[in-house]
């Protein structure tokens, strides 16, 4: 099957006061017609400048795309001129974004806000676009849609809001929809509800997407494969299964530890991952992760290893580990006994313990931040 | 709607009615009264005695107040203590030239403030962007008889290019420095806010969200972050109108312009009393209903105000 998206190599940096950030940093995947994918990492570690590099909508400055391709229906976005990149936007690929109470426009009605892309990029009449936005917000479950066409954002609640970002999303019909934490920002009942909705909207008119998400959980039952970034690189690269069943590096055992789950380990204490994420500025030199990493060898902090195939695994699952390769020290380990080198552990959380208190205090409120939206 | 309306309406007689009792008692307090004007050949002590008692100035104060508010409220202001003149006369000959005055600043200041104000939010350390920190900088810290001056001397004295006495009927070129002067407070200020909230606004989500469906760069600018962007600018319309009606007292008497404002200046000199009370009713007037109008546009212009 021809890909539909083909990423190479994309880097985008952004240019800043302190120096350059390497937020995206030499990211390459693929994606056919109708398929689902996952992207999940913590905090800051470039998912979302990824999928802002996808429809080129990185502020520029201080952002800009550095290096790479982004092949979207056998075109290169990244050579196409600005009048093109309108013409995908919103038509081919469409995005949802995380915090659907300020994705909105406030002094818009809803309905202008959905018709004004059809009218731009199918060429309806206004009158036309209305009823096809009706069509269309009666598709996301908005109950009397009729109605609430001429009502502002601040009348809907922040889930029916984010069914109105969907709707808008599939307006024009898109190959691809590029949902970034499209629940981070929901009650948790809510969340459940949005991503069935997408996902089987998605089905229905066989549109490709890409979800992104911090939390692993969110992606099980979504995305046919799914991609774990760290420190803007990609770390592994799996279909969805295959990932929760057989794992492969250490960033995502922390990940997996770091998540409830409902099966046999239930009991089993929740871990968070030690340590800070990457300086994207001067990241480490060798592995991205080794400074965290609780498995880590000499060779990890010299040279940087690969995403590539490994043994023990699925074909098509790919690792960025020197330990998880080919005679690596990892290709045996089963995550859930080894538990790594419990003397790197202490050494990285005293690393941590001896930051100065406001370093820690500003994690600690990112993570406040991500709980309490 | 109607309902707030009528409110806030009513809301305007307790308001004027403190305006009108405090300008009342600190302009009679205030030393000197209206007949003591000429210091070389000061009218004999009986004939103030008997102009104090035709005008009712010997009554005590409270007295005096209330027979202006009766008078007031049939919208009599009395006859001017020392032209023999109704102060509704006086005001009626300059509130059209006041008003003019008035209206066309605001549309000076508007109409420069608005796009300098939007065009260097857009085009952040350009000239432009420059020029509009110039100019808030002279408008906002150099007070307005100064740059009267300056004005004056360079395009009147110097260039010979504007005259700088009096009006007009109509459009006249005596009618643009004044205009000018009196516009550049409100225009600075109003620049400062257009520019803050562009930026503000520019960097909203709903903005990416509008790039993202594809939208041109013009039509982002005018329909997603301009509507945003001048409501804050529309909130301070009625500060910027109590500029304005302030300005105009310096301006009308420093270019002669034969207006209201003048006349209030005028009177406070004199002591012309019935003078003092029209004219501050007539401009807390202006401000408080030029409050109201703003509010009620505000409503309109932000869905989440619900003006109830
Ligand atoms: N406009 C910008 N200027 C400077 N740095 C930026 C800018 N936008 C993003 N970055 C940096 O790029 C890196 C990646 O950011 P990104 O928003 O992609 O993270 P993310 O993975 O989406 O995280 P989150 O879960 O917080 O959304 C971060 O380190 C961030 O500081
Ligand atoms: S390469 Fe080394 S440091 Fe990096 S994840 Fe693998 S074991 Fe850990
Ligand atoms: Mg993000």
């Amino acid at each position: 099957m021809p890909e539909l998206l083909e990423v190479k190599d994309l880097k985008t940096q952004f240019f800043t006061r302190d120096g350059v950030v390497r937020a995206v940093d030499g990211v390459s995947f693929e994606l056919a017609a109708g398929e689902t994918l996952g992207i999940v990492g913590e905090s800051g570690c470039g998912k979302s400048v990824t999928a802002l590099s996808l429809m080129r909508l990185i502020p520029q400055p201080p952002g800009k795309i550095t290096q790479g391709s982004i092949m979207f229906d056998g075109q290169d976005v990244l050579k196409m001129d600005d009048d093109e990149v309108r013409g995908i936007r919103g038509n081919n690929i469409a995005m949802i974004f995380q915090d659907p109470m300020t994705s909105l426009n406030p002094v818009l009605t809803i309905s202008r806000q959905i018709t004004e892309a059809l009218e731009l990029h199918l060429k309806m009449d206004r009158a036309e676009a209305r009823k096809r936005t009706v069509e269309l917000l009666e598709l996301v479950n908005i109950p009397s849609a009729k109605k609430r066409l001429d009502d502002y954002p601040h009348q809907f609640s922040g889930g029916m809001r984010q069914r109105v970002m969907i709707a808008m999303a599939l307006s024009c019909n898109p190959k691809l929809i590029l949902a970034d934490e499209p629940t981070t920002a929901l009650d948790v009942t809510i969340q459940a509800q949005i991503l069935d909705l997408l996902k089987n909207l998605a089905r229905e008119f066989r549109t490709a997407f890409i979800l992104i998400t911090h939390d692993l959980g969110v992606v099980a039952g979504m995305t046919q494969r799914i991609h774990v970034m760290y420190g803007g690189k990609i770390v592994e690269k799996a279909d969805t299964n295959e990932l929760f069943a057989n794992p492969k590096m250490p960033y995502t055992w922390g990940l997996l530890r770091s998540i409830p789950r409902l099966d046999e380990n239930r009991k089993a204490k929740l871990l968070p991952i030690e340590g800070l994420p990457p300086d994207l500025i001067a990241p480490p030199p060798g592995c991205r992760f080794e400074p965290r990493c609780q498995y880590r060898r000499d060779i990890c902090r010299e040279k940087e290893p690969e995403l590539i195939g490994i043994p023990n695994a699925k074909a098509d699952h790919e690792a960025r580990c020197w330990g998880t390769q080919a005679g690596g020290w990892l290709v045996d380990s089963d995550w859930h006994r080894d538990v790594g080198d419990l003397a790197a552990l202490d050494a990285i959380k005293a690393e941590v313990a001896d930051l100065p208190p406001d370093v820690k205090r500003v994690e600690a409120a990112d993570d406040d931040k991500k709980k309490g939206n | 709607m109607l309902k707030y309306v009528i409110r806030r309406l009513l809301l305007v007689i307790p308001t004027l009615f403190f305006v009108a009792l405090i300008t009342f008692v600190l302009a009679q307090a205030a030393p000197g009264s209206p007949f003591d004007k000429n210091e070389t050949k000061p009218l004999p002590v009986a004939t103030i005695e008997r102009l104090n008692r035709f005008y009712g100035l010997d009554r005590p104060v409270y007295e005096q107040f209330v027979v202006f508010l009766g008078n007031a409220v049939r919208l009599d202001f009395g006859v001017s203590l020392q032209r023999d003149r109704s102060v509704n006369d006086i005001i009626g000959q300059g509130l059209p030239r006041t008003a003019q005055l008035g209206v066309m600043a605001l549309f000076v200041a508007l109409a420069v403030a608005i796009p300098l104000g939007v065009v260097s939010a857009l085009k952040q350390n350009s000239a432009i962007d420059y020029a509009s920190v110039f100019l808030s900088t002279i408008g906002t810290t150099i007070p307005s008889f100064v740059l009267a001056i300056v004005f004056i001397y360079f395009f009147g004295v110097l260039l010979k290019l504007l005259p700088f006495v009096g009006w007009g009927d109509g459009l006249d070129r005596r009618m643009i420095m004044p205009t000018v002067i009196l516009a550049l407070g409100p225009m600075a200020f109003l620049t400062r806010i257009t520019l803050a909230s562009m930026l503000e606004a520019i960097r909203q989500d709903y903005v990416r969200t509008a790039r993202s469906k594809g939208l041109g760069e013009q039509v982002v600018i005018v329909t997603h972050v301009l509507k945003n962007a001048l409501i804050p600018v529309a909130t301070v319309l009625g500060p910027a109108a109590a500029a304005l009606v302030t300005g105009s007292f310096i301006i009308e008497t420093i270019f002669s312009v034969p207006g209201v404002g003048r006349e209030y200046i005028r009177s406070i000199l004199a002591r012309d009393y019935p003078i003092i009370m029209g004219t501050t009713m007539l401009y807390a007037a202006v401000i408080v209903i030029a409050n109201l109008t703003v509010d009620l546009v505000y409503g309109m212009l932000d869905p989440r105000i619900k003006v109830a």
